[in-house]
This record gives structure tokens, C-alpha cells and sequence, in this order.
């Protein structure tokens, strides 16, 4: 291997939703846990179906399947947590997959222009092509946010 | 010579809040909040009826001195299930009462986080944040967040239009009593 290719790779995290494989960079990921109990709430975001508590933090679970593979989850093995970014700020945000997730190093391919918003690029691995998701055009957020006039992260307001 | 006293770590700040029920969904508001909490009897006196095509979840109004506070049913407000609400929030610094199904407990919270950004659309403008309590999440609502300035609006013009029709009206039931008198 050169030099130069060695440098191309970059660490992924294959998840599995249903039949197919999706990437994320490994960078944004912050870990897997086992499905715990989804806390509902009255809201207009169709997208999150509720919140987790996951080491004292309050995690939005955002199921991305609907999206992905055209149905959502009836079964969940594990929560994929991520970190979403939000202009300057950060969010850890929970999806939902169907099976093992698995860390892998690989060289990226740019998407083209053809390619839907959430397609950061692709992965040639085992015989398959796998789409790497771009977390900010697949999950909720605000459509903008001014980094001066957002909140900060994870803000822990007291009384 | 005095012993040293021993320091202490300064106590967390906490907040005192009400948790209330609307359809069997649990929500928090801050105790100060909170002007009165009434019967839902004891406002049916007070409380004249109104009807907002836009505005279903406001059916009822309380006149307060000048102002009209506006009574919202918080179950439609927030899109839950109807259920037959026992009691009344008057919402201090508002113009809002809100029509709840009952008290759960009096607590405090020590923690507040701010609602996570993947909930973008309008629970922005309904919750201060979510608080996790006993192992369990609670969203804390924000007082001012039921009606919004243009729904104000509406509903003050909607009664500003019922009062002109009224006096309207008045007006002309004197021109036909005086008119039967001469």
C-alpha cells in the first residue's frame, strides 16, 4: 500500500437498517447502546419519535429509516448515538438500527451532483456500495442557525 | 482560637414546579408561573363564551380589569385527546388560563435542558426546556407559549367586534323603545 493511498482512508461505522448498510463517519460517532425507554412528548417534529436519557444528557431519537429504505423500524437492536452538527453547535442525536454495527476503514467517493442531499459520499466494501449520510440533511433541525445567535449546546439552563 | 467551620459546597439551585396532567401526558410549569389555581366550577361564573374559527382551543374569556385573559384548552393545544379538564392555571404575566386535568405533585428541579434542536417546528415556542426527573423526561412549558402575539390579536379583535355589535344592537333597541314611547 502507498503512502498516498494510506492516507485516503478514512474510519466508518456501517449500521444496518433492514436489508441494506448505510456509513457514518466515525468521527461522529459517539457510541452504541441498547434500546431504552423512548420518553414522548407533544410535538410538531415528525421526524423524532421522542427522547432517551443517556448519561444524564436528554437525546432526541430521530428514526431515519422512513427515509433511507421507505418504511420505518418495527424493531430496533441497538441506538446508533451520533453527533449532529448545527452551524457551531453540536447535539448528540440517537438513531435507531436493526443490527450490529461494524467499524471499518475505507476510501470515500464524492457524491455528484445527481446524489440526494443526505449522501456525503460512497464506500465500495465487501461487494457493496454504501451510502455515507450527511446527519445534517437527514435529521430535524432548524433550517439555519446564525452561530451567534444560537444557543449553546447541550445548554444546561438552572433556575 | 476557633475551630474552622467546615466549608460547604453551595447547594444547587432549584426551582419549584407544579406537575400537571392534560390527558394523561405529564408536563411541568414553574410554580412561579403560576398566578392561581381554580376549580374549573368556580370559573364557569366568571367566564363568558367566545369562538374563534382559527382558534378552537380558546372557547372561554375572563375579563381581568382592563385586559380579557383568554381561557386555552391545553389538550387541544397540544394535540392530545380530549379529556373533561377539573382545573384552571392562570398563567402569571399573561393573558393565558389554562384548562388542565388535574395536579400530579409539587416538586423541584435542579436541571433544565434546553429542548434539543432536532425538535424544530412549533413545540419551540410551547416548552423552556425538558427536565429529567425520577428517571423519567418532563417537558417544562413555557407560560407565554400558548398564545402567540397575532393569536392575542385575533382573539382582542374577534371581542372588540362582539362589543361593537353589541352596542349596535343596544342602540337600536333604545331608537325602537323611545320611538313606542312617543
Amino acid at each position: 500500500m502507498t503512502l498516498t493511498a494510506e492516507t485516503d482512508l478514512q474510519s466508518f461505522v456501517l449500521l444496518r437498517l433492514g436489508d441494506r448498510r448505510f456509513a457514518v463517519m466515525a468521527n461522529q460517532i459517539a457510541e452504541l447502546v441498547a434500546p431504552s425507554r423512548i420518553f414522548r412528548f407533544p410535538h410538531r417534529t415528525s421526524e423524532v419519535e421522542g427522547v432517551i436519557l443517556r448519561r444524564g444528557r436528554i437525546v432526541p431519537v430521530c428514526d431515519v429509516a422512513e427515509k433511507l429504505i421507505g418504511k420505518g423500524l418495527k424493531s430496533r437492536r441497538f441506538y446508533l448515538i451520533a453527533q449532529r452538527h448545527y452551524g457551531s453547535q453540536t447535539e448528540w442525536v440517537a438513531l435507531p438500527v436493526t443490527g450490529d454495527c461494524e467499524l471499518i476503514n475505507a476510501e470515500m467517493t464524492l457524491p455528484s451532483d445527481t446524489d440526494a442531499p443526505h449522501v456525503s459520499g460512497w464506500l465500495s466494501h465487501a461487494g457493496d456500495v454504501i451510502e455515507v449520510l450527511n446527519l445534517a440533511a437527514l435529521t430535524p433541525g432548524p433550517s439555519e442557525i446564525a452561530p451567534t445567535l444560537a444557543p449553546l449546546p447541550q445548554q444546561e439552563a438552572r433556575p | 482560637m476557633r475551630p474552622l467551620s467546615p466549608t460547604k459546597s453551595p447547594a444547587a439551585r432549584t426551582e419549584q414546579i407544579i406537575l400537571f396532567r392534560v390527558s394523561g401526558q405529564i408536563f411541568a410549569v414553574s410554580s412561579a408561573s403560576v398566578q392561581e389555581v381554580r376549580g374549573i366550577d368556580s370559573l364557569s361564573g366568571a367566564a363568558k363564551e367566545m369562538s374563534h374559527p382559527a382558534l378552537r382551543k380558546v372557547k372561554h374569556f375572563v375579563r381581568r380589569g382592563e385586559n380579557s385573559v383568554y381561557v386555552v384548552n391545553a389538550a387541544m393545544h397540544f394535540g392530545l385527546p380530549p379529556a373533561p379538564p377539573a382545573l384552571v392555571f392562570v398563567l402569571r404575566r399573561t393573558r393565558t388560563a389554562l384548562l388542565i386535568d388535574g395536579i400530579e405533585k409539587m416538586t423541584s428541579m435542579s436541571r433544565l435542558q434546553a429542548l434539543p434542536l432536532a425538535y424544530c417546528h412549533e413545540e419551540r415556542n410551547w416548552y423552556r426546556g425538558l427536565t429529567a426527573l425520577d428517571q423519567t423526561v418532563v417537558p417544562v412549558i413555557k407560560p407565554d407559549g400558548f398564545l402567540t402575539p397575532d393569536e392575542l390579536f385575533l382573539l382582542d379583535a374577534s371581542l372588540a367586534q362582539e362589543a361593537d355589535a353589541e352596542t349596535n344592537r343596544q342602540a337600536d333597541q333604545d331608537q325602537h323603545d323611545s320611538s313606542i314611547a312617543q
